[in-house]
C-alpha cells in the first residue's frame, strides 16, 4: 500500500483534540410555513462563516427579485435544495445542514412548515435533541405551531426554543413578544418539555442571533447562538438499563459466532450475564469484538460484536438485557401513533411493524381516541387520517421485546409499513404493554378453564361494576353473590376498598398508580375466571380508558360491564362512609364526583338506575340480564 | 477508546455508519457497495471492514470504470482489493466504448450520462442488486442534503424527491417490491472535515492524488486539468506545465479540476481545508451545468 504521508504535527494534533472535545448538538427548526425557518438557518450558516465563496457568488445571483437582508442575500435559497422547492418557494423535505462554532458542532434539520409535509418534519425531529419552534411575530401561535410542538413531544424532543421571528416587522415590540410567549407556554405546559426558552429575533436582519440586539433592550436573555452553544441536553444513556438488539449474526467460520449490534443503552462488560428477551435463556459475555481489538466493556452508542460463553439460539431481532432488568415481552400494547399516509389507518387492518431489529405483522385492535393538535383534546375516532395523532392498542402476530418509549427512546419507537406498497405509513411510541405474551407466562396445562368450569357447572365470567361512590355497586354485588351462592354457584367479589388494603396497598392515586390499580385487579379477575369463578368486581373505575383496559385484559373471558347510574346528589345524600363530607371539606383530594370527573360508560352492557329502585330490585334485574 | 463513558463526535458517527452497513447486510438479498476509489469510498470501505469484522465484507464492491479515471486511481483500486481481499466487480458501458464516447467530443453532460449514469444502471440491473451503498454526504450538495439514508429507487432506478419515505429514528424501512432498489448512504451525516480527520486518526490509505505534487496540467477557463495520458487533446498553442497541485475530489481526469496547493500530507490538507473558502464540489465540472443538475442526475439514477 502507499504509505500515508503523515507528519508529526503538534499543532494539528492539538487542534484535532479540540475538535474532539466539542460536543455535537442535533436540532431542528420547525413551525408554520413562512415563519422563516430556512432563512434562519441560512443566517446561522452565514454568521458562522460557513457559506463558501463560490456558494455566496451563486446565491447572490439567485437572490435577484427576492426578499433580501442587508447582505443582499435570500438566505432561504441555501437550504431549499430541490428544484420544486425553489420554484415554489417552499420547503418540501427536511434538509440537513452542518455548522460549528468554537464551542460546539451542530447538525440542523430544516423541516417543512406545510401541514401536508408533517411526516418530513417528524423525520427531522426523530434524531434531534432540541427544536427551534419558529413563530412569525405578526401572526403569533398558529395551528401548525401547535401541531409541530405536539409531534415534538410525541417523538421525544425534550428541549424547545421558541424563536419569535420577524420581530423587526412589529417594531421590536416587547408586548407582542410577551403575548406570544405566554400563549405558547400555556399550550406547551402539558407537553412536558424539559426546557423551554424564548428569543425575539430577526433572521433576515440578524437581531439576537449571535449577540444581543440593540433593538430589543427589553430582552434580557441570551442571543440564540450562545444559548445553543451552552444548553445542556445530554442524556446519559449509559446509566440506563442495558439493551442490545441483535442486528446481524457474525459467523465467518465454524469457530466464531458473534452477535453484531449497537448498544442501545447502558453498558456491558466481559463476564456480565445477559438474558435473551424471547427465550429467557441466560448466557455470559465472553468477548466484545471490534476490528480495533477486543474491548473489556462497551457503552451505549457503540457498535460491537458480542461473543457468548455458550451455544444459544439467537438471531436478528433478539434483544439482550441483564437478568432482572428485562424488557417487556408482549404481543399487545398501547401506543401513540402519528399517521403519515394519505390512506387512513383503520382498526383491524394488518400492517408490518418494525421496532429496532424486529419486524412483525401487527393490527390496530382498538382506536382509543384521537388527539386534537390545537386543543390537545381527546376525541373518539374510527380512523386516523394523514398527520393525525391517535392512541391505539396494537396486537402483533408474535410477541416483541420493547420498553415504554418514555423510559427508553431506543427500544420504544416503531414504524408501520404497508404490506403491499411497502411505504412507511406511520410512526409510533409505545406507552405500555397490555398483556404478557401467551407463550411466556401462560403455561398451558392439561386442566384448562373449560375443564374447571365444567367441574363447577357454571360458565366463568367477569362482571365489572362501575359507578360513583355510594351508587350502590357493592350492595348490588353483595346481593347477587348471595343469590348465586344460594343457587350453588361459586362467585367472588373483588372490592375496590378491600383490594387497596392488600394487593394494591403500595399504590397511590396518581394517574400511573390508578392505571396499575385497575391493571392488577383486572389480571386477578381474569385469573379467578380462569379458575372457574364468577367474578364480581366493584370498582368506581371512573375513566373510560381504564375500563377499556380491564376489558382488554379479560381477553376472551366473558366480560359484562354494569353501570350503576345513581345521580351525584343521591350518592352524596347517602354518603355511607362519610367520604363525600370529607371531600367537600377538602380532606380528600381527587375524589370522583367532587373534584375529579366520572366519565359515564357509553358501551356498558347494562345500566342500573340506582335512584329509581332499591338494591334488591337492581340485583334481580342484573340476575335476569345475566341469564346464568 | 472510552473517555468518561462518552463517545466522541467521530466515534458517534463511526458507530452510526456501522449500524447502517449492518442493517443493509441483514435486510437485503443482494447488496453491493459502490467503490469510487475516492476518499469517501476509502472511509466507507474502512467502515465496512469494521462493521463485519472478523467476517469479510459480505457483499461485493462495484466500480464503474468510465475509462477516463486517473491511472493512479485504478492502480490504487487494484492494490486495495488485493490487500483486503474483497470481491471487486468493475463495469464499463461497452456500448459507450464501441461508440467511442469521450468527454471531449461529446461534452461532459452526455459523456457522464452514458459512461457513468447509464453504466451504473446497467451494472445494477445486471447484478440484480437490491441495495447499493454509496459514500455521498449531506454536506456536499443541496439535493443530497435532502436525501434519506435509505433512499428508495423505483424499478428504473429513479429517485422521487417529492415523495420520500419518512425515516424515523434509526428504524429504517428496508422493504422493497420486485424490481425496486435502495441506495444507502452510511456517511450521510459526516462533513468533509469529519472525513479528513477520520482518515487521519484511523490512518486510512487514500489515493496519492489528494496530496500536492508536481503534475503536468493545462489551465482551461480557470480550471486546472491534469494531463494524465495522451488522450487529452491539447488546444493549439497549449502545452502542459508542471505545477504543484492536488485534488479535492477525484473522478474522470478530464472533468476534475486540480487546485494549486502545497499540502503534501494529511495535516496540511486539513489545515488548508479549514482556511479554504470554496466548496468541495466546485472542482467537479458536472455539477455546474445548471442549477439543480445534481438532483436531475439523481432522478436519472446517478449516485
Amino acid at each position: 500500500m502507499s504509505a500515508i504521508p503523515a507528519t508529526a504535527d503538534n499543532s494539528l494534533d492539538l487542534w484535532l483534540a479540540q475538535q474532539t472535545e466539542k460536543s455535537l448538538l442535533r436540532f431542528l427548526t420547525c413551525g408554520s410555513v413562512d415563519d422563516g425557518k430556512s432563512t434562519l438557518i441560512g443566517r446561522l450558516l452565514y454568521d458562522s462563516q460557513l457559506i463558501l465563496d463560490d456558494q455566496l457568488a451563486s446565491l447572490k445571483k439567485e437572490s435577484h427579485n427576492r426578499t433580501v437582508g442587508d447582505e443582499g442575500i435570500d438566505f432561504s435559497l441555501l437550504v431549499d435544495g430541490l428544484v420544486a422547492e425553489r420554484e415554489q418557494g417552499i420547503t418540501i423535505d427536511v434538509a440537513y445542514r452542518f455548522f460549528s462554532t468554537d464551542k460546539r458542532k451542530f447538525i440542523v434539520a430544516d423541516t417543512p412548515g406545510h401541514e401536508q409535509y408533517t411526516r418530513n418534519m417528524a423525520t427531522g425531529a426523530s434524531n434531534a435533541e432540541l427544536a427551534l419552534v419558529l413563530i412569525d411575530a405578526r401572526k403569533g401561535v398558529l395551528t401548525q405551531t401547535r401541531r409541530h410542538s405536539f409531534i415534538l413531544s410525541l417523538i421525544g424532543v425534550k428541549h424547545v426554543v421558541l424563536v419569535v421571528n420577524k420581530i423587526d416587522l412589529v417594531d421590536y415590540d416587547q408586548e407582542a413578544f410577551d403575548r406570544i410567549v405566554a400563549e405558547y407556554r400555556a399550550f406547551a405546559e402539558p407537553l412536558g418539555f424539559k426546557s423551554l426558552a424564548a428569543v425575539p429575533v430577526s433572521a433576515l436582519r440578524g437581531d439576537n442571533i449571535l449577540r444581543p440586539s440593540e433593538n430589543t433592550p427589553w430582552y434580557e436573555g441570551e442571543a440564540l447562538v450562545p444559548y445553543l452553544e451552552t444548553i445542556d441536553v445530554s442524556e446519559d444513556r449509559t446509566t440506563e438499563k442495558f439493551r442490545f438488539p441483535v442486528q446481524w449474526v457474525n459467523r465467518p467460520n465454524l469457530d466464531f459466532r458473534g452477535f453484531s449490534g449497537t448498544v442501545a443503552s447502558g453498558t456491558i462488560a466481559v463476564g456480565d450475564e445477559v438474558l435473551i428477551a424471547a427465550s429467557r435463556k441466560p448466557a455470559v459475555v465472553s468477548r466484545i469484538v471490534t476490528m480495533d481489538g477486543d474491548l473489556d466493556h462497551a457503552i451505549a452508542g457503540q457498535a460491537v460484536t458480542l461473543v457468548l460463553d455458550r451455544e444459544v439460539d439467537i438471531s436478528r431481532g433478539d434483544v439482550l438485557s441483564r437478568p432482572g432488568e428485562t424488557l417487556d415481552y408482549s404481543n399487545q400494547f398501547q401506543a401513540r401513533v402519528v399517521w403519515m399516509n394519505e390512506e387512513p389507518a383503520y382498526p383491524g387492518r394488518s400492517y408490518l411493524l418494525k421496532i429496532g431489529t424486529q419486524t412483525v405483522p401487527a393490527t390496530i385492535t382498538d382506536l382509543k381516541f384521537r388527539t386534537n393538535v390545537n386543543t390537545l383534546e381527546q376525541t373518539a375516532a374510527t380512523k386516523i387520517d394523514l398527520n393525525e395523532v391517535a392512541t391505539v392498542t396494537l396486537n402483533t402476530d408474535k410477541p416483541i421485546a420493547f420498553d415504554p418509549y418514555a423510559s427508553n427512546g431506543r427500544t420504544g419507537g416503531f414504524i408501520l409499513v404497508d404490506r403491499i406498497s411497502n411505504a412507511t405509513l406511520g410512526a409510533g411510541t409505545i406507552e405500555f404493554g397490555l398483556r404478557r405474551a401467551q407463550n411466556l407466562t401462560y403455561q398451558s396445562f392439561d386442566v384448562n378453564r373449560e375443564v374447571r368450569a365444567q367441574m363447577k357447572g357454571q360458565s366463568p365470567r367477569i362482571i365489572w361494576f362501575t359507578g360513583l361512590s355510594g351508587s350502590g355497586k357493592s350492595s348490588v354485588a353483595n346481593l347477587l353473590e348471595k343469590r348465586l351462592t344460594a343457587e350453588g354457584r361459586h362467585a367472588y367479589i373483588l372490592d375496590g376498598d378491600n383490594v387497596r388494603h392488600g394487593l394494591n396497598k403500595d399504590l397511590g392515586f396518581t394517574e400511573a398508580a390508578r392505571i396499575e390499580n385497575i391493571r392488577r385487579v383486572a389480571e386477578v379477575a381474569r385469573l379467578m375466571a380462569d379458575a372457574g369463578l364468577i367474578v364480581l368486581v366493584s370498582f368506581i373505575s371512573p375513566f373510560e380508558k381504564e375500563r377499556r383496559l380491564a376489558r382488554e385484559i379479560a381477553g376472551d373471558t366473558d366480560f359484562t360491564e354494569v353501570y350503576v347510574d345513581t345521580p351525584l346528589e343521591v350518592c352524596e345524600a347517602r354518603d355511607p362512609k362519610g367520604l363525600y363530607k370529607r371531600a367537600r371539606a377538602g380532606e380528600i383530594k381527587n375524589f370522583t364526583g367532587i373534584d375529579s370527573p366520572f366519565e359515564p360508560p357509553e358501551d356498558a352492557e347494562l345500566v342500573l338506575h340506582g335512584a329509581e329502585a332499591g338494591p334488591e330490585v337492581l340485583a334481580d334485574q342484573l340476575h335476569a340480564f345475566l341469564k346464568l | 477508546m472510552l473517555d468518561q463513558n462518552r463517545l466522541t463526535h467521530l466515534q458517534t458517527l463511526e458507530a452510526e455508519s456501522i449500524e447502517i452497513l449492518r442493517e443493509v447486510a441483514a435486510s437485503f438479498e443482494r447488496p453491493v457497495m459502490m467503490y469510487s476509489i475516492g476518499k469517501d469510498s476509502s472511509v466507507l470501505l474502512h467502515l465496512a471492514r469494521k462493521a463485519f469484522f472478523p467476517s469479510k465484507i459480505p457483499f461485493p464492491l462495484l466500480h464503474v470504470d468510465t475509462t477516463f479515471k486517473f491511472r493512479e486511481m485504478i492502480a490504487f483500486r487494484d492494490r486495495t482489493a488485493e490487500e483486503y481481499g474483497f470481491d471487486l466487480i468493475t463495469h464499463t458501458n461497452q456500448d459507450g466504448v464501441r461508440d467511442g464516447i469521450n468527454p471531449f467530443d461529446h461534452g461532459s453532460s452526455r459523456y457522464t450520462d452514458i459512461m457513468k449514469t447509464a453504466a451504473l444502471r446497467q451494472a445494477l440491473t445486471a447484478g440484480r442488486y437490491d441495495a447499493a451503498i454509496g459514500g455521498a454526504r449531506r454536506d456536499e450538495e443541496k439535493s443530497r442534503a435532502k436525501e434519506r439514508v435509505f433512499s428508495h429507487r423505483n424499478a428504473s432506478h429513479a429517485w422521487d424527491p417529492k415523495n420520500q419515505r419518512p425515516e424515523l429514528w434509526r428504524t429504517f424501512n428496508t422493504r422493497l417490491n420486485p424490481g425496486e432498489s435502495m441506495r444507502v448512504f452510511p456517511i450521510s451525516n459526516w462533513t468533509e472535515l469529519d472525513v479528513w480527520t477520520y482518515i487521519y486518526s484511523e490512518q486510512i490509505p487514500i489515493v496519492p492524488l489528494y496530496f500536492a505534487r508536481p503534475r503536468p496540467v493545462v489551465e482551461r477557463s480557470g480550471t486546472l486539468i491534469m494531463v494524465d495520458d495522451e488522450r487529452l487533446p491539447l488546444n493549439p498553442g497549449e502545452t502542459p506545465k508542471e505545477e504543484v497541485v492536488r485534488f479535492r475530489t477525484l473522478g474522470c481526469y478530464p472533468l476534475t479540476g486540480a487546485i494549486r496547493s502545497d499540502a503534501a500530507d494529511l495535516p496540511s490538507i486539513i489545515m488548508e481545508m479549514q482556511a479554504s473558502r470554496t466548496s468541495e464540489r466546485e472542482g467537479r465540472l458536472i455539477d455546474s451545468d445548471s442549477v439543480g443538475s445534481m438532483e436531475k442526475k439523481k432522478q436519472e439514477g446517478y449516485f
